[in-house]
């Protein structure tokens, strides 16, 4: 029976189905909300967690992952990523049905009372001191900082992590070469964060929880943060091995598992596979698939879109165009990831344009 | 003994400090926050739905707690850390060793973990509340400077135990320094800065070796380093800190229904 589940997680936790189950679990959730916001249901959910962390502790292999002192931090980030969100889905939810009844919401009700900082808001910031004082003290003398053997250029470990809060970017590396994966696609994440309060022009929602008046807004940024931040990152501490390898939380680290890599460039699909023929020497010539299909994607997409985004996002308001199409372009980069990573599990694609001569690999 | 309170806090001392009797009163509430350099940073009143746990999560208060904290514990780790490749292992090792009470770097590395924890779970806050719309557009901003910062700070301190560990996450880290476009000697459009035949971007001077001062993870990166995570970064991140609080209360406090 434990070594059936033991397998079973293993499975579940692969790359393809791992990533599978998040998106189907966010969708899930968002939809089914009045279900999922329900106070036992956040108890249950943590409750079969404990029980399963219980269960798997004894196990050799988990129990080596999961008690790296520095992975104890991955643990809180996932319990507080999860209960957050669960709160604030909750507000929301109960903010939407107030408003449907035409009630103000939680925050409208309490906003009109103000309230001296002194004592409100001071005791909370003293208790909240006084707590994390303590937590981080007891964490403290309970787990010693690690220290591995010093430092030596000529013995490179396997794996070869970065910091765990970038190993979202590490898991990019599998699917995108260093220029995207390390330095456009993260500049990408900061602009287009900081570009997020002037493309957001939708008035309703500010200084409050809810969802039926953001869908758009909250489910992208469920989607970005939860799936393609948060949950990278937990893939990529307990999930990824030596080399870089997929181990399921029960597996083995071992070193000689080796992942076949056939990858085949969309060149070689279009002149070999479709044409026939050798692949063309002039690189422009033979990556013309690739480049017609890219430009086409970031040009073709936002003129099909226009006239419905324009008319769901801005209420058709052409004053808002600039902003449709910087959001439209942020959004087809991040869309790339999505669109990569499905093309290589299905036709083991490596790279939509590819010319290895100009270190130009899309 | 209530009389001895009493002589305290009428005594010349007392009075110089605190210019308000004890909090219980509307108007000593108000003093006790108008008169109180640190207090001040809140307005005299706020929100009742502002300071809801349930709302704010308390995620900005705590960031800039465990931001304290660094500062204090990373000052005493300093006392006895000297940024060089031969003694920096060394000198971590002996923390534990031979400082009584040694859990300083524990406090420290702990503490910086959170903080990254904690200030994605603020971004989340801010955003999942609308918290970014008019008039909070330009918090919103200095937040993601923040954001960038506290996790630079993270990432330059990891390299300083100068460990296995250490090198080759922050080795990871800066290889795709390498892949920049027109910058990185492995970047696309590198090639296309050259005069005659001669590359002008190269491994020894492109921007991943102005940020290692040198070809790989070596002493001048080190006390690159060093220099950052325990100078350059935290004023920076101070003095946006400054801003970030002013603009919340400018922009007429934590948000709310309008
Ligand atoms: C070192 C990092 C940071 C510190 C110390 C910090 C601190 C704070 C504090 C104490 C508040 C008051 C309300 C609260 O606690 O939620 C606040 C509000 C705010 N923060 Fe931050 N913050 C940081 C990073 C960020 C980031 C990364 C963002 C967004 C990307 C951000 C955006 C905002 C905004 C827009 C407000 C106003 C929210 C409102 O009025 O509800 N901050 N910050």
């Amino acid at each position: 029976m434990g070594q059936q589940i033991k397998d079973a997680v293993d499975w579940l936790t692969s790359p393809t189905l791992y990533f599978l189950e998040f998106t189907l679990a966010i969708i899930f959730i968002l939809r089914f909300r009045a279900f999922f916001t329900k106070k036992w249901v956040i108890a249950v959910f943590f409750a079969v967690s404990t029980a399963f962390m219980v269960f798997a502790f004894g196990d050799t292999n988990f129990n080596r992952i999961i008690t790296k002192p520095d992975n104890v931090p991955i643990i809180i980030l996932l319990a507080t990523v999860v209960f957050f969100s669960w709160l604030s889905l909750r507000r929301a939810y109960l903010n939407d049905e107030a408003t449907k009844r035409g009630e103000p919401t939680q925050e409208a009700a309490l906003g009109k009372q103000r309230v001296f900082t002194w004592p409100d808001l001071v005791y909370i910031e003293l208790i909240f001191m006084v707590i994390f004082t303590a937590v981080l003290i007891i964490w403290s003398i309970e787990i010693t900082a690690p220290i591995e053997e010093p430092a030596a250029s000529a013995r490179t470990p396997n794996p070869s992590k970065a910091p765990w809060y970038f190993l979202g970017l590490q898991e990019l590396l599998v699917y995108f070469d260093p220029w995207l994966a390390g330095v456009v696609l993260p500049s990408f994440i900061v602009v287009g964060l900081m570009a997020i309060p002037y493309i957001d022009v939708n008035p309703k929602g500010n200084g409050y929880y809810t969802f039926e008046e953001r869908k758009f807004a909250i489910s992208f940024f469920w989607v970005g943060f939860l799936l393609f931040w948060v949950s990278f990152v937990i893939l990529g501490t307990f999930l990824r091995g030596p080399n870089w390898s997929f181990f399921g939380p029960f597996e083995y680290w071992d070193l000689h598992k080796l992942e076949p890599m056939v990858n085949v460039d969309l060149a070689t699909y279009f002149w070999t596979g479709l044409l026939g023929q050798a692949r063309p020497e002039q690189p422009l010539i033979r990556e013309l698939p690739g480049i017609i299909l890219l430009l086409g994607y970031f040009a073709v997409i936002p003129k099909l879109l226009e006239s419905r985004l324009m008319k769901s996002l801005f209420e058709g308001n052409r004053q808002h165009i600039i902003r449709y199409h910087v959001m439209m372009h942020l959004l087809l980069w991040f869309g790339l990831i999505p669109i990569k990573m499905l093309l290589r599990w299905t036709v083991s694609l490596k790279y939509i344009v590819g010319i290895p001569e100009w270190f130009f690999n899309i | 003994m209530n009389k001895v309170f009493a002589y305290i806090r009428a005594s010349q001392i007392w009075r110089s400090i605190f210019r308000h009797g004890y909090p219980d009163t509307p108007r000593n509430r108000t003093l006790a926050v108008l008169s109180n350099f640190f207090l001040h940073l809140h307005p005299v009143k706020v929100r009742r739905s502002g300071i809801q746990l349930s709302y704010t999560w308390c995620m900005g208060g705590v960031t800039f707690f465990l931001f304290l904290i660094e500062t204090i514990t990373g000052l005493l780790l300093m006392f006895y850390y000297r940024p060089t490749a031969e003694l920096a292992y060394q000198d971590i090792l002996a923390l534990r060793e031979h400082v009584p009470l040694g859990i300083m770097r524990e406090l420290h590395r702990w503490s910086a973990h959170l903080m990254v924890i904690s200030v994605w779970l603020h971004m989340y806050r801010v955003f999942l509340t609308g918290s970014y719309k008019a008039p909070r557009e330009f918090n919103w901003n200095v937040g993601v400077i923040l954001l960038v910062l506290t996790l630079l700070l993270s990432f330059t301190g990891y390299l300083l135990p100068w460990d296995q560990l250490a090198v080759w996450a922050i080795t990871v880290g800066t290889n795709m320094a390498r892949a920049t476009p027109v910058l990185g000697h492995e970047g696309p459009g590198a090639a296309l800065v050259s005069l005659g035949g001669l590359d002008f971007i190269h491994a020894g001077d492109d921007v991943r070796f102005g940020l290692l001062a040198g070809r790989f993870v070596g002493e001048g990166a080190l006390l690159r380093f060093y220099v950052l995570h325990c100078v350059g970064i935290p004023i920076g991140a101070a003095v946006l800190m400054a801003i970030h609080f002013w603009r919340v209360r400018k922009d007429g406090g934590i948000s709310g229904p309008l």
